[in-house]
């Protein structure tokens, strides 16, 4: 029987299977960052296991609130500090050289097609897009992970979604996910691996199946995950140039990891995005998705453009495109988070940051922050916020506030409309 | 292994979030019992007041996809911290179940009618849980009315409940 791209990995990383449904796999890196990691350290010191399964599989961020904000995400950071010190874990990015963890893990190469990876992050499912199974998991997961480099899953039942047809002008992966979250809701996908396939993804550079798979977890989605292909090797070349003679030859050792073509699937869906508009959440789930038409108009207090979903160079490049030349409405603020330090640099050197400055954004440091209302742009009571970002929970981005989701490009026009607004508004 | 019996609190919607169950403001807390005042607080439901309701509460009847979103365990442990080891729903988001019976609680998945049934029979109603863990059962009363439901849970999810959790499970075994 054909098996999936998930269905391999697990093949490859089975330890054991305690239950019928329940397979142990072997983990190839275990990431970390300063809120979920902690209370793991801590219990592992309480246990008297203060032991990591292979430094170099570790890979550790400070990024949610940073630099810390108070006394006790300073604690945070002090015990993960120290902790990454005294287990000699190399890649341990602090202030200064961090940023987001699922847009710096990628950049440092350290996700390859066919890897394992968990991190206590919901969005973790973001690494899918190198042909990866990669999960978020809670911190007693991510403490055995640590502890052992192991870590428990059912079945990986996968859910095919063919994206077919041409993505518009003006349209984006995120519109893309948008509209897949809409069609199969918040518990769509649960328990289950979401394989993104067909010509649109194939078109996909490495960032915009990022932003894809990013989104998985929101359909509830153990993981997203795309085909290893030419796009993946050249992306991931100038790490894997040692390993392989010819990208051809790197290209030719990933398809292990293709799909079978008889490979079985709980559920293939074809989703033809041709005649696809930008969209935006309204409400508080983010399956509660309309077309940007039909939220026109609607008054946002801050504009928000950043995060692990949309806080890439590319994102970046979108937004200033569209904001070029403009300015920002007087009745909004406006904050623009590159999501790592090299994308920074990259947006520094290219002209995008003075264009963001000039049209009258707040540029800060790359953190979480105020994606989940915890720093850098928290909302108060009764305001909205146009955002990039992943969730629009019911007070995600600060208490009693609302969050709208969209791309980039969506973000950036209703920065200068100050309501929500379509982008082709502005980039003619 | 935890207690699974006690008053019921009923929360009647789906898709129940971890930013509901512990909003990500509280996360900068390194210890469990800090969350404790916390808990549901962005939970936005006709008739629900977490300041009243959730006090002397042992276990959570609701429906579909709870624990959706952030991976976070704040949420089994807030709900732990608040002396509730066990929700009942439909179904659950993948990383809150595992969390749950990582820590050596229980999410319980009950057919949609009989969750339906639940709330017809005792939701508003001062209602009282009673786990048969070996059984395999839950007995719901208040007054005179009682129903018992048969719940299954695989036998790892089992070895986890009676090991407390999976750390010791998991250095144990692999």
């Amino acid at each position: 029987m054909g098996r999936t791209i998930a269905q391999k990995i697990f093949d490859d990383h089975r330890v054991g299977t305690p239950d019928a449904d329940m397979h142990v796999i072997r983990l190839d890196a275990v990431f970390c960052h300063e809120i979920t990691t902690p209370p793991a350290i801590l219990d592992l010191e309480r246990r008297d296991k203060d032991r990591v399964f292979d430094p170099d599989r570790i890979k550790v961020v400070i990024d949610h609130v940073s630099p810390a904000k108070d006394s006790k995400t300073a604690l945070q950071g002090k015990i993960l500090r120290a902790w990454a010190h005294r287990h000699a874990i190399k890649d341990f990015f602090d202030i200064g050289a961090n940023g987001v963890c699922h847009a710096i893990f990628p950049e440092k190469g350290f996700v390859r097609p066919g890897y394992t990876v968990i991190m206590g992050d919901s969005h973790t499912c973001t690494h899918g897009a190198f042909g990866a199974f990669a999960a978020g998991v809670g911190t007693t997961d991510l403490e055995v992970g640590i502890l052992k480099g192991v870590c428990a899953f059912k079945s990986p039942e996968t859910m095919r979604i063919n994206i077919t047809g041409h993505l518009p002008e003006g349209v984006y992966a995120k519109d893309v996910i948008l509209s897949v979250i809409g069609r199969i809701g918040v518990n769509g996908a649960t328990n289950k691996v979401i394989e993104f396939a067909g010509p649109v993804v194939a078109a996909m550079d490495m960032e915009s199946r990022m932003t894809l798979c990013n989104m998985a977890i929101e359909a509830g989605g153990t993981c997203g995950i795309c085909e290893p292909d030419r796009t993946t090797v050249d992306y991931l070349w100038p790490f894997i140039k040692d390993q392989y003679d010819t990208p051809e030859a790197a290209l030719a050792d990933f398809a292990r990891y293709l799909p079978d073509a008889d490979a079985v699937y709980s559920t293939t869906i074809d989703h033809d995005v041709s005649a696809l508009s930008p969209m935006v959440t309204f409400g508080y789930k983010p399956d509660n998705v309309k077309p940007v038409a039909e939220m026109a108009g609607t008054p946002v207090d801050q504009i928000y453009i950043g995060s692990c979903t949309n806080g890439r160079i590319s994102d970046l490049r979108i937004a200033a495109k569209v904001l070029s030349g403009q300015r920002i409405s007087d009745n909004v603020r406006a904050i623009v988070s590159p999501a790592t330090p090299k994308i920074y640099a990259q947006a520094l050197e290219e002209g995008l940051i003075k264009i963001f400055m000039d049209a009258g954004f707040c540029v800060t440091n790359p953190t979480c922050g105020a994606c989940l209302g915890m720093s850098n742009g928290v909302l108060a009571e009764g305001e909205v916020c146009a955002s990039t970002t992943n969730r629009n929970f019911n007070g995600r981005m600060g208490k009693g506030g609302m969050v709208h989701l969209m791309s980039p490009a969506t973000a950036a026009a209703s920065a200068i409309a100050g309501s929500i607004a379509n982008s082709t508004l502005f980039n003619g | 292994m935890k207690s699974f019996n006690g008053k019921v609190l009923f929360l009647d919607r789906s898709d129940i979030n971890t930013d509901e169950i512990i909003p990500a403001k509280y996360l900068t807390e390194i210890s469990r019992e800090a969350l404790a005042p916390n808990l549901l607080e962005d939970l936005k439901m006709d008739g629900f007041d977490p300041a009243n309701d959730i006090a002397g509460k042992a276990v959570v009847v609701t429906r579909a996809n709870f624990g959706c979103g952030s991976s976070r365990e704040h949420a089994p442990w807030a709900l732990e911290v608040n002396g509730i080891n066990l929700v009942v729903g439909e179904s659950f988001a993948r990383i809150f179940r595992q969390n749950m019976f990582n820590c050596g609680m229980m999410a319980v998945e009950l057919p949609a009618d009989t969750i339906d049934a639940l709330f017809a029979t005792f939701a508003g109603r001062e209602t009282t849980a009673t786990t048969d863990f070996e059984g395999g059962t839950i007995t719901f009363s208040a007054g005179d009315v009682s129903r018992t439901v048969p719940f299954k849970i695989s036998g790892f999810d089992a070895d986890l409940v009676t090991a407390g959790g999976w750390v010791e499970y998991a250095d144990a075994n692999y």
